[in-house]
């Protein structure tokens, strides 16, 4: 098998005298999709930043390819391939489609002093673009991207950060604020991508939806790897247990019952 | 699993939702409203001032003029505003020009080229300090421009005083200067008004046309994502603060060869004048959205208001009534047309 596009060996990262991530071991494959599942405050955000070169890790190695690499800027990150795409970002809602696209490397025509932001062009390439990830909705480059759903903003992120060369694709909670329809849209462009020979990091806490598309599963508690499996090694509950730290949602659900019906019928309080 | 078959999930083609012209087409640009209602105020003052020749050259060329002293600042103002950000220290900016040009060549008598030097010079430092103190403070720059503006004000009545004595300085310039900045041409027009349709021409160019305009729309739409895909927005932001110091530079610099003279008071109306002009003309407070032309012809509308009501039986003081109602149709008009050019599909957004 050949070496993995991204991997990261023991890696700690530690704020001061907070230590945030501990001895996190995970490795992407080209065309596979690796779930990182976990809880909110786990020490999923401050793994994503690691990834993509914003945080450099305190202790242990990144590789790429099997050679080791350090990032030192995010820009360093991308220009190897590797594109964050976070909830939403990377899109201005009252920017055209074909503009959104292209920011920061905007397709010019004309000479010299003089060159002109090619609109015709931008625009083709950014619907070809979109539509190859079958969004077939978007014809017009000229439409503005804060009239598109939000699984269709999504998208056409995942299709420029991929136009644009990335072979690692981080995708940050892409499902978290969708409804049903709309994740299971941006799920089929993460399979796309997939299909494509892109290595995919997908971060959730959504099971199903990690479900529907992971080939390789990771579990992140309190900053450590608490669990690492193959699709297919363990079943939804099994998973949503371990992402609430070992207590199981069932029992859960029976002391939230027991607390209502001695309490006539109300919930326990927020705490 | 087999989600590859994408395009079974495209509904009954849709008829061909936006084709080359279409109501959402003309609601993405604000400029369209920005004329009409500058034509609406055109036909208003053309009625009631035609008896006392609001149309003749020089009923044209009185609010002409006063626009393109607007004007010249008003389009670098909307670009910071677009970019998300504001500059009121303009209204120091100006008379701080005006001194400099008359104090340098009037009272020193230094060449006039020399005197131009030290302008732009000192309105560069202004728009630099302006730009880096936003960008490493993160104070809003509305309260860093009130600070330069009144920073800029106090120094230029206080070197004015220390230099030369006064608050008001005499400049007399050499005659391809006053034909440059400061004549009067046909009809009446101010050498001014040709600077403000070159400098529309040359923003327009920038904003709308060249890569860089992307960049403008993109910092204002969403600061960490224009980071991220790779824009210097620091450097970016600094430059239009330098720009816009510039450009009330040059507008202060045509006044003063106009009049041959210069004071030293601060043109508190300017500010409130150019932001209007800006909001009239389409730009959205908010940032991300706005246009070269719609701020041209939100600050024709002004103008006419302003300098219309003295050719029409109306009472002067009328005009601040009809640009206050003006202002608020324009800001009500910029956010509806603002959802409709977003929400022609049902969007949903999660923050």
């Amino acid at each position: 098998m050949t070496a993995p596009v991204l991997e990261m060996r023991n890696v700690d990262k530690s704020f001061g005298p907070i230590d945030v991530l501990h001895e996190i071991s995970l490795k992407v494959h080209a065309g596979e999709v690796l779930c990182l599942l976990g809880d909110n405050g786990a020490g999923k955000s401050t793994l994503i930043r690691t990834l993509s070169g914003v945080h450099k890790p305190t202790r242990g190695e990144m590789l790429m390819d099997g050679e080791p690499v350090t990032f030192t800027n995010p820009k360093q990150a991308q220009q190897m391939g590797i594109a964050t795409v976070h909830q939403f970002g990377g899109t201005y809602p009252l920017m055209s489609v074909g503009r959104n696209f292209f920011v920061g490397a905007e397709p010019t025509k004309g000479w010299g002093p003089f060159k002109v932001f090619d609109r015709q062009k931008a625009n083709a390439i950014a619907v070809d673009a979109v539509q190859k990830f079958g969004i077939t909705r978007i014809t017009d480059g000229d439409r503005l991207v804060g009239g598109l759903s939000g699984g269709e903003r999504q998208s056409l992120a995942i299709a420029r950060a991929v136009h644009f060369g990335a072979r690692v694709l981080i995708l940050d909670e892409p499902t978290a604020a969708l409804g049903v329809k709309q994740a299971a849209h941006v799920l089929r462009i993460v399979n796309e991508a997939k299909r494509r020979g892109l290595a995919v990091i997908f971060i959730t806490h959504q099971v199903m939806h990690a479900m529907a598309v992971g080939d390789h599963f990771a579990v992140l508690i309190r900053g450590a790897i608490a669990a690492d499996f193959r699709k297919g090694d363990k079943s939804r509950e099994e998973i949503a247990d371990l992402m609430a730290g070992g207590e199981s949602m069932a029992d859960l659900e029976a002391s939230i019952e027991g607390y209502m019906e001695t309490h006539e019928g109300h919930p326990p309080p927020a705490h | 699993m087999t989600m590859e078959t994408t395009s079974q999930t495209s509904k009954p083609a849709r008829p061909a939702a936006t084709p080359s012209f279409s109501i959402g087409a003309l609601f993405r640009r604000p400029e369209v409203g920005a004329f009409m209602g500058m034509v609406l105020v055109f036909v208003f003052f053309a009625y009631f001032g035609f008896d006392r020749n609001f149309l003749s050259p020089f009923g044209t060329s009185s609010w002409v003029n006063m626009a393109s002293t607007i004007g010249i600042i008003a389009i670098p103002i909307g670009f910071l505003m677009i970019a998300g950000e504001l500059d009121i220290s303009i209204g120091a900016m100006v008379p701080a020009a005006k001194m400099s040009m008359a104090v340098a060549c009037g009272f020193y008598g230094l060449p006039f080229v020399v005197g131009l030097l030290i302008t732009f010079g000192i309105a560069f430092v202004v728009g630099w300090i302006n730009g880096m103190l936003v960008t490493r403070t993160k104070v809003p720059s509305l309260i860093v421009t009130l600070a330069t503006l009144f920073s800029v004000s106090g120094l230029t009545l206080f070197l004015s005083l220390l230099l030369t004595d006064t608050t008001s300085q005499a400049l007399t310039s050499p005659a391809w200067a006053k034909f440059l900045f400061g004549d009067y041409h046909f009809w009446g027009f101010q050498s001014s008004v040709f600077w403000w349709i070159a400098i529309a021409a040359a923003l327009y160019y920038l904003l709308h046309l060249s890569p860089w305009g992307n960049w403008i729309f993109a910092l204002g739409g969403d600061k960490e994502s224009a980071r991220n895909a790779g824009i210097p927005i620091d450097k970016l932001k600094i430059s239009l603060f330098i720009l816009t110091a510039m450009a009330a530079a040059l507008s202060g610099v045509c006044e003063t060869v106009l009049s041959n003279s210069a004071t030293t008071t601060t043109n508190f109306a300017l500010i409130f004048n150019c932001i209007i002009a800006v909001v009239v003309g389409g730009v959205l407070l908010t940032g991300g959205f706005g246009t070269v032309a719609g701020v041209f012809f939100g600050t024709a509308t002004l103008a006419i208001v302003q300098q219309g009501i003295g050719y029409t039986p109306f009472d002067r003081n009328l005009s601040s009534l009809i640009i206050g109602v003006m202002l608020l149709i324009a800001v009500l008009m910029n956010d509806t047309f603002r959802n409709m050019a977003t929400s022609m599909s049902t969007s949903k957004k999660g923050k």
